[in-house]
């Protein structure tokens, strides 16, 4: 008994998929459209943490260590450091590192190589730099450097100085995060409504053969099986339509997207996230699909 | 076996369609209900499928109030009913065989015995050759020929018509009358509701007279008096 109906319930809704071609294609071509726009907003949550973190990653802070500070109090103040949870990457600059890098980054200015050669000794100080997971944690940090018993051996921290940059990077990309999440929140809801009106409509106009269904003795579930297959395929479908369509997009943005993100490749990430995209469109997409269905077959359903 | 006792349906204090109507039908009569457009007889078809519920006074079927049936035992009802409408009813997305199939693939027939019985109900209206037509590739009288087919299909202990020969020339509204009173004949109960004077006047057969929502005649033969 239940093989046959599953048979005819499945028959049914392809039937109702594939000879209902008008409204099919309605909510078929409105489900890509809508699924692009939940993959974009994928991809811009990407490009964001993308930013944000190159962001992050071109913060540092600097202590400066006394020409005096014993090599052994240097290695426990960089354990020390590598121990905070805010803290992600301790490096250790030499005096020698520090002059070679300064020499390096001024090579073709021979007024300050001149100067240096006037000087004679190397007038630079060895130092630790610090990275931080979030630039925000910084005042932390040095708060401790402040504190530590081993604040002797620092000369000084150029947090303060560059507080003010830091803290406005840090704005910066706290308000980039909370803009891109509100905006992806915002046109995803609409998005989402416009499928779901979409699907509405086209059961709507289906209002007659349903209270026909009804009146020959189909019951409930047998009238709401095929609407709700049909919404099955279209979002499965939809999904499909939508992930092959990407693979080109991605290739020819990736390469314009390029020229205002270096580094970051639309292409490279959507292969990276390969399976996550593919299940966020089906999930979607189903989902969508059989949600606004049972939703709208409901009300027709009731006497 | 359809029994209406003291029925009241009111759509709204101003809106009454049906006020104090009793009757009752045996099994395998045939029953004509006749009446002015707005006489009630839609309604009066209406309770006894359940699609509306009495203000007042209770409808029953085979011993059953059908006002008191759980939705989800509707169906069931439903089954037992077979139903002809003026504007035929049919699924457009199906062909003619298919709507007349829907009815036994709902109620859980094989494929064989479907493919059996559809094809001989389709031979009996006549539309055997047409049976992979869509509803829109029909004439008015081919429609309402599928659509007696599906009501009788399951062989239902009622069938039950509304206006079936609303929209059809008088030639196929005597094929259609013709047929209701074979199938009446074999033994199924037929109630048939409409205002063509010429069909009630040549059926010879119990007569429920309906106006403003109230039965003002039921005559055993009756005859077409408004």
């Amino acid at each position: 008994m239940f093989g046959p109906t599953l048979n005819r319930i499945l028959r049914s809704g392809w039937e109702k998929f594939s000879r209902d071609t008008s409204s099919s294609s309605a909510a078929l071509l409105v489900m890509v459209i809508v699924l692009s726009i939940v993959t974009s907003l994928f991809f811009l949550q990407g490009i964001s943490s993308f930013l944000i973190e190159s962001l992050q990653e071109s913060v540092d802070v600097s202590t400066f260590l006394k020409d005096s500070a014993p090599t052994e109090e240097v290695t426990a103040l960089q354990q020390s450091l590598s121990t905070l949870p805010e803290v992600k990457e301790v490096i250790y600059v030499s005096k020698e590192d520090a002059l070679a890098q300064f020499i390096g980054r001024h090579e073709k200015d021979q007024v300050i190589l001149d100067s240096l050669d006037a000087i004679g000794a190397n007038p630079l100080l060895a130092s630790i730099s610090i990275k931080a997971w979030d630039p925000a944690s910084f005042g932390k940090i040095a708060e401790f450097l402040e504190t530590t018993p081993l604040a002797s051996i620092i000369q000084n921290v150029d947090f303060h100085e560059r507080a003010p940059v830091i803290n406005r990077l840090a704005a910066i990309a706290s308000g980039v995060r909370t803009t891109a999440l509100a905006g992806s929140i915002f046109a995803g809801l609409i998005a989402v409504l416009v499928a779901f009106n979409t699907i509405r409509l086209t059961i709507y106009s289906s209002k007659e053969e349903i209270e026909i269904m009804r009146l020959v003795g189909a019951s409930n579930m047998f009238i709401r099986s095929p609407f709700l297959l049909q919404g099955i395929i279209v979002g499965a479908l939809a999904s499909l339509l939508t992930f092959i369509l990407l693979v080109p997009f991605t290739l020819f943005l990736s390469s314009k997207l390029e020229t205002f993100v270096p580094q970051f490749s639309l292409f490279e990430y959507f292969m990276n996230n390969f399976f996550m995209i593919l299940f966020l469109q089906l999930f979607v997409g189903i989902g969508l699909g059989v949600l606004s269905s049972l939703i709208a077959i409901r009300r027709y359903l009731k006497v | 076996m359809i029994n209406f006792q003291k029925v009241t349906k009111a759509y709204s204090s101003s809106s009454i369609a049906l006020s104090d109507v009793s009757f009752e039908v045996k099994q395998g009569e045939f029953v004509s209900l006749v009446g002015k457009s707005g006489a009630g007889k839609t309604t009066l078809l209406k309770l006894l499928l359940a699609e509306e519920r009495p203000t007042q006074g209770a409808v029953f079927f085979e011993e059953q109030d059908v006002a008191k049936i759980p939705p989800s035992q509707l169906p069931h009802l439903r089954r037992k009913i077979g139903t002809v409408f003026q504007d035929y009813k049919l699924l457009h997305s199906k062909t003619a065989y298919e709507n007349i199939a829907y009815v036994m693939e709902v109620m859980g027939a094989a494929d064989q015995e479907i493919a059996r019985d559809v094809s001989g109900v389709l031979e009996i209206v006549g539309l055997l050759s047409r049976s992979h037509h869509y509803p829109t590739q029909l004439s008015g009288g081919e429609k309402q020929r599928v659509a007696i087919a599906r009501a009788l299909i399951h062989r239902p202990e009622v069938i039950v018509a509304d206006e079936p020969t609303g929209n059809l020339d008088p030639y196929h509204t005597a094929d259609i009358i013709r047929l209701l009173v074979k199938i009446n004949e074999l033994g199924t109960t037929v109630i048939l509701a409409t205002h063509n004077r010429e069909v009630i006047n040549r059926l010879g057969k119990r007569v429920i007279t309906l106006e403003e929502g109230k039965v003002v005649r039921d005559e055993e033969r009756g005859k077409f008096i408004l």
